[in-house]
């Protein structure tokens, strides 16, 4: 997985509560085999206003000037800023490999759907949650000029505006120490295969109906 | 020791061990694998040269890109069908406890197959690629979807890195009236306490009312705990639930089903245990239910009107209420029973068992499909439930009051298949998700009980099934 350190980046606000992963990734999309190359396709059925199908070239299809991902402003964007409940809906983690892909590296949001939020962690994206009226106040900061920048400082837990303001965010000591040192978790659980294994024949001892082969 | 709920009963019996900040190894004991959140997870392992650790912990399925009709064609789009084959594929080198592709007549959709085979039993914990598996819950098992990168973790781990949820109880005491369905719960309890309402929340259904439930209502139930935020739902285990399980094909026989039966009797919440929060709905409080907007918390009763969003003082809500009418093409105060329907759909995991056939049936019985309803499909959740249906006679009922009847999987809950809506097609289904487009491009969803979307289907509206 890559690192999350720091990034100064450009937000693109998404003002909606409740986007679900269906619509961060249409479900034609899921066909794919592969974890990559989902990003022409993040918010398809808003960014564009034809159907998109896979294997599609993106390049000729209608955009749709309204969608706020479209904005010229927002080209190259790497902070998502989003309302409550971001990420509801399916587990499928194609919505974060579809964000990443594009190119953002944070979202922020008063509040996320727990798998969603999960999945984020294992891509080397960073979702941070921050008090509603904090949210708030970035999108007005954001709405009103361009190249509206944040700094997210992961080592120190913060994020700053452009005039200095900082705001705390919670993370976990595991998903911080993973995520900035870039770790690969299956490696790191594997370390303890030995708890694993003795776990299991304890546990096995115990409910042997379990352990059907 | 101090009362424990059952949430703290599963859980403490799975930690393998716990890190300081809380983040635990979990022992997972069933993993349900189907085609669409797998084969990243399988080329994962493939390319750090991984084994599974335990392969007769899997059972697979092929559910979301098959058809459900002209199985003799085959799967006619090449990209569903790569993706069935590759999930063939990892089968056949990884191997599996049980694998029901394509075309076998124990397919159909993961969450049906699962508890019908007995690979669901209580005390589990079980995790599968997909936000509903929290479904299993209603067996006394602590269930809950995983992203893929979590389905390789536990491929070749067994265990999942989490941290505990808080625990919820949802208490719904008294008597459902006739006519209010698991789906009518659900729904309401959605409706009151929102799609986050129980974000971080492991929630455990009690109450006489959840107690006097079926397994299919429960597992109805736990199902949609999931479109309340909540990652995992559960139901104490009781004589219901020991019940359903006997003498399924991997449930334990002899002097290990005893042992088992006794230790599932604890899988209960203790006399005292204390919730993080506590949500109570009066049964009798409870009516069939339709939502009328764009997230499952959009919902009101049969009798209601659609809501004006005007009468909503939080900004965020009233922006969401005003959209989802737009994209429904609803009017605000339109009688809810004069919203014409186009189609009807009846399956996916949350309604597609026996009994939610059963109760179909019983409406459609001797009854016709309204002209103006341009298809009405119903898809069992497998292939067992199908034959079951058949043997009662149920696909004739189906067939003769205009409705299709087709092969299992989960078709139009997401119409990832053939099976789908067209732009602006209004739908009456049984399904769990009524987002933008989940149904089909433009299309606009209202989610009901079974006997709520057959009896749309013959009225060609939504109507109040307790006046049938
Ligand atoms: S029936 Fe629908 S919700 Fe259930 S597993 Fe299939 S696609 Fe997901």
């Amino acid at each position: 997985m890559k690192a999350f350190t720091q990034l100064n980046g450009l937000v693109c606000p998404l003002n909606r509560a409740n986007v679900d992963t269906d619509a961060i990734i249409p479900k034609q999309f899921l066909k794919s085999i592969k974890r990559s190359g989902f990003g022409p396709n993040l918010f398809d059925e808003w960014r564009y206003l034809d159907h998109g199908e896979p294997g599609m070239d993106n390049s000729g299809r209608p955009i749709n000037p309204e969608f706020v991902l479209n904005f010229p402003r927002y080209a190259g964007a790497q902070v998502l800023l989003a309302r409550e409940n971001f990420g509801c809906g399916s587990s499928r983690e194609h919505a974060p490999w579809a964000i990443d892909d594009y190119g953002f590296r944070v979202v922020i949001a008063p509040s996320f759907a727990d798998i969603f939020f999960n999945n984020c962690f294992k891509n080397g994206l960073l979702p941070i949650v921050l008090p509603a009226d904090v949210v708030d106040q970035l999108f007005r900061e954001t709405e009103a000029g361009d190249g509206y920048r944040l700094n997210v400082d992961l080592a120190a837990q913060t994020v700053t505006t452009p005039s200095g303001a900082s705001f705390g965010f919670d993370i976990t000591t595991h998903r911080k120490h993973c995520l900035l040192n870039g770790l690969d978790e299956i490696g790191l659980t594997l370390q303890h295969a030995d708890e694993i294994k003795t776990f299991e024949a304890a546990y096995r001892a115990r409910q042997p109906w379990l352990f059907v082969e | 020791m101090s009362a424990q709920t059952l949430y703290d009963k599963l859980w403490n019996s799975h930690v393998v061990r716990q890190e300081e900040d809380g983040t635990c190894l979990i022992y997972i004991d069933r993993h349900l694998i189907h085609e669409v959140t797998s084969p990243q997870a399988f080329e994962g392992l493939r390319t750090a040269q991984r084994q599974p650790w335990r392969v007769s912990s899997v059972v697979a399925t092929a559910d979301h890109n098959t058809p459900t009709d002209h199985w003799d064609e085959g799967i006619k789009d090449p990209i569903s069908r790569q993706q069935v084959e590759t999930l063939d594929a990892n089968i056949k080198f990884f191997g599996a406890l049980a694998y029901f592709p394509f075309k076998d007549k124990k397919q159909g959709i993961v969450h049906v197959v699962g508890p019908e085979n007995g690979a669901t039993l209580p005390g589990m914990t079980v995790v599968c690629g997909d936000s509903h598996t929290s479904t299993h819950g209603a067996f006394g098992a602590l269930a809950h979807g995983i992203g893929t990168s979590e389905v390789e973790h536990v491929l070749a781990t067994q265990t999942l890195v989490a941290k505990k949820s808080k625990a919820m109880l949802i208490k719904v005491e008294g008597e459902l009236g006739a006519g209010v369905t698991a789906k009518d719960v659900a729904l309401a309890i959605i409706g009151k306490i929102g799609t986050a309402g129980g974000t971080g929340y492991a929630v455990e259904f009690g109450g006489s009312a959840i107690r006097s439930l079926s397994m299919e209502g429960r597992m109805t139930l736990c199902n949609m705990a999931i479109e309340a935020g909540a990652r995992a739902g559960m139901v104490a285990v009781d004589q219901i639930t020991i019940d359903y399980v006997e003498g399924r094909p991997f449930a334990p026989t002899g002097a290990t089903w005893d042992a088992a039966v006794e230790y599932w009797k604890t899988l209960v919440s203790d006399d005292g245990a204390v919730f993080d929060a506590v949500v109570e709905l009066p049964a009798a409080d409870i009516e069939p239910q339709v939502t009328w907007g764009t997230s499952p918390e959009q919902v009101v009763a049969i009798g209601a009107r659609v809501p004006n969003p005007a009468a909503e003082s939080d900004a965020v809500k009233k922006n969401s209420a005003e959209r989802a009418l737009q994209y429904m093409g609803l009017s605000a105060e339109t009688p809810i029973t004069e919203i014409a329907i186009d189609k009807v759909f009846i399956g996916s995991c949350t309604n597609s068992r026996i009994e939610d056939l059963r109760a179909a049936a019983a409406i459609a019985r001797g009854r016709k499909k309204a002209d103006n309803v341009k298809l009405a499909l119903v898809v069992p959740g497998s292939g067992l439930v199908k034959a079951q249906a058949e043997a009662e006679g149920l696909d004739q009922v189906f067939i003769a009051a205009g409705f299709e009847w087709r092969e299992p999987g989960c078709s139009m809950c997401l119409a990832m298949n053939a099976d789908r809506l067209e732009p602006g097609e209004r739908c009456a289904s049984t399904s769990n998700r009524n987002f933008e487009g989940r149904q089909g491009q433009g299309g606009r969803t209202h989610l009901v009980s079974p006997a709520m979307a057959a009896a749309a289907a013959i009225a060609g509206h939504f109507v109040d099934v307790r006046q049938w």
